[in-house]
């Protein structure tokens, strides 16, 4: 046999990826508890193996990777000032979705996840399964594996790198989305959807890695960035293509119009905690591979492209914003606000200014609090055991629960980005340069934008006049609508959440501070 | 007319023509004759069966264990490059080896705890 060529070892800068490290560790050491820890301490093992694992992954990054900013593993992993931003702000965000996971409401009616998988929805076994206490604690796993793929996405500088950590994070996303308590046949119906979605996604995305490698000789963002300011590599009729099916593929994951057929199903269909932590992680995730891809990777090219994602941003805020009027599901109509705020968040993305990541990366965060908080809300209004979703069952709920309906609203009128609340910061953060810096283009997406808030303003104030103006169904037509009493842990999410949205609208300054000076790509 | 991309076009609506065109023409012109056997699903002409007993279940064995095949054998694939080069890796590849069969063995474990390598 010849020899082979010298093996180099790539140098790696530990404390850079520590973070990760730390996720992925607790992941598998989840996994050892899931296979030896006895059936009644599991979950309560998990829960509290999974939150202090992210927790000691947060004091990790901002203890040691936030002054080691490297290029490590060979070009393939960028942590720079957007990653460590990205990457703290999922670390906070998922241990709070953590929490809500964890609430079983003392004991009545469980957690919002199925005893038994595998077992047929509505079937004897399942019965049995739930009778005998079992419990899908398997999602705590999951859960660090899916935040340990979303952590590598945002510090992918390689396409490939970028691929695994999709498919990292998806993965878990999938079989989390089937596993609801209630309504089973839902959840394993929206299941089955995202994941062949999903899976049609990552061949759009790797059919646009290997055009790529075509032109540029390589799947290096900083090669790509190179080989495009070069000029002509002798096969430039695939860049285009190319950058465009990669972007696909990435929007497919943040639900933008015409990619966002699986949204409205799967959100409506997860166990309702999945679906904040799906809705706010999964976004901050896949904005934060969108804006390090066309920032750093193809930026060269963008006039070539801008226009058609520019009109995939006004579709998407358009279609987001008129659907959501005619939802009469509580959880349809976040989707379809979240698809509308996927389209904001792209008028920030398409502005090319090192102003416009700071304004996307602090909508995504404070998106993403009040978002696990709402799916924390809506988890807890109960009629007769199961979630009361349809919003006629929500009429009232403002007499008996004022508490919980004022949350509610507070919640609803960031999303609608009404001003002093971080809904109205978030929107003008990310408005703002796409006016200043974003040319023609620019403003017509921000007149559009703010058209489109006005349509989800009446969304959101309708369901707010349902709570308080509107009576209560009479008694007599089933049993009444409760919101249940949560335990520590969501009320702590929900504190956090309430707390995030009140302190981003009233006093922005520092948070705003921090993601301009986390602004700056490396490459 | 120099732009690469006119062609592509081109046969971009050609296609969706033909496709058009084909499933147009059959809706227009053919003819329409329902019955029941039409409308039952399709299995290779065999009398379409009922559910499996009990609700649906059906043992799921073989394709269990061809799952965790599939999983182990690619894994252990990755030894094979390891092993041929060894010599030549160092201390460094070594390390990420045995991380690397940790990994496995973690999986391995949680499968035999669970009951997923019983055949009964």
């Amino acid at each position: 046999m010849s020899a082979l060529p010298a093996f180099e070892a790539v140098a790696v800068d530990y404390w850079a990826v520590a973070p990760m490290l730390v996720v992925v560790a607790g992941a598998l050491l989840g996994v050892l508890v899931e296979a030896f820890a006895p059936r009644e301490s599991r979950h309560s093992a998990q829960v509290a193996l999974t939150v202090g694992t992210l927790v000691a992954a947060f004091g990790v990054l901002v203890w040691r990777s936030v002054n080691h900013h490297s290029v490590t593993f060979g070009g393939s992993v960028a942590v720079d000032g957007p990653a460590l931003f990205l990457q703290g702000a999922l670390l906070v965000m998922s241990s709070v979705a953590v929490l809500v996971m964890a609430e079983r409401f003392g004991g009545v009616g469980g957690d919002a996840f199925t005893p038994m998988g595998a077992s047929t929805p509505g079937s004897s076994q399942e019965a049995a399964a739930a009778k005998a206490g079992y419990a899908t604690s398997e999602v705590f796993p999951l859960t660090l594996f899916a935040v340990f793929g979303m952590m590598i996405f945002v510090s992918a500088n390689d396409l490939i790198t970028m691929f695994v950590g999709l498919e990292v994070l998806s993965l878990p996303l999938y079989v989390m989305t089937g596993l609801a308590r209630r309504r089973r046949l839902l959840s394993q119906e929206a299941a089955l959807k995202y994941f062949l979605l999903g899976a049609f996604s990552s061949a759009f995305f790797l059919f646009g890695a290997a055009l790529i490698y075509g032109f540029a000789g390589s799947t290096d963002l900083a090669k790509i960035q190179s080989a495009i300011a070069q000029g002509t590599t002798g096969m430039d009729g695939l860049l285009v293509p190319g950058v465009l099916l990669l972007i696909i593929g990435l929007l497919f994951k943040v639900g933008a119009v015409p990619f966002h057929m699986w949204t409205p199903d799967a959100y409506q269909g997860a166990p309702t905690p999945v679906t904040g932590f799906m809705a706010a992680c999964t976004k901050v995730a896949a904005f934060g591979a969108i804006l390090r891809l066309v920032y750093v990777g193809v930026e060269g090219s963008r006039w070539d492209w801008r226009l058609g994602i520019a009109a995939i941003a006004i579709l998407t805020m358009v279609v987001g914003a008129v659907l959501s009027v005619t939802q009469t599901d509580v959880k349809r109509l976040l989707a379809y606000s979240s698809i509308a705020h996927a389209g904001f968040i792209l008028v920030g993305v398409l502005a090319f200014s090192k102003a416009a990541v700071s304004g996307v990366m602090f909508y995504l965060v404070a998106y993403g609090f009040a978002t696990i908080a709402a799916f924390a809300i809506i988890s807890m209004v109960r009629q007769g055991g199961s979630e009361a979703s349809h919003l006629s069952q929500w009429a009232g709920l403002g007499k008996r629960h004022p508490v919980v309906a004022a949350v509610f609203s507070l919640l609803l009128l960031a999303f609608a980005g009404i001003p002093l609340t971080s809904g109205f910061t978030a929107k003008f953060a990310a408005f703002a340069p796409a006016v200043t810096s974003g040319g023609t283009a620019g403003v017509l997406m921000v007149i559009v934008g703010v058209l489109a808030s006005a349509v989800t303003a009446y969304v959101y104030v309708r369901i707010i006049v349902l709570m308080y103006f509107t009576a209560a169904p009479e008694a007599g037509e089933g049993e009444e609508v409760v919101a249940l009493m949560p335990s520590i842990g969501t009320t702590v999410a929900i504190t956090v959440g309430v707390l995030a949205t009140i302190l981003l609208g009233i006093w922005p300054g520092w948070a705003l501070d921090l993601a301009g000076r986390a602004a700056q790509f490396m490459l | 007319m120099t732009n690469p991309y006119v062609p592509l076009l081109i046969l971009l609506a050609l296609g969706f023509g033909f496709a058009a065109l084909s499933v147009g023409t059959s809706l227009v012109v053919g003819p329409k004759r329902y019955n029941r056997a039409k409308a039952e699903a399709y299995e290779c002409g065999i009398q379409p069966t009922p559910r499996a007993q009990g609700g649906g279940r059906v043992p799921i064995k073989y394709f269990l264990t061809a799952m965790l095949f599939i999983i182990f054998d690619v894994e252990s694939v990755f030894l094979y490059p390891f092993a041929v080069a060894f010599n030549q890796l160092g201390l460094f590849a070594l390390v990420e080896m045995v991380l690397f069969i940790i990994t496995v063995f973690v999986a391995y474990a949680y499968v035999w705890k669970r009951g997923g390598l019983e055949w009964d």
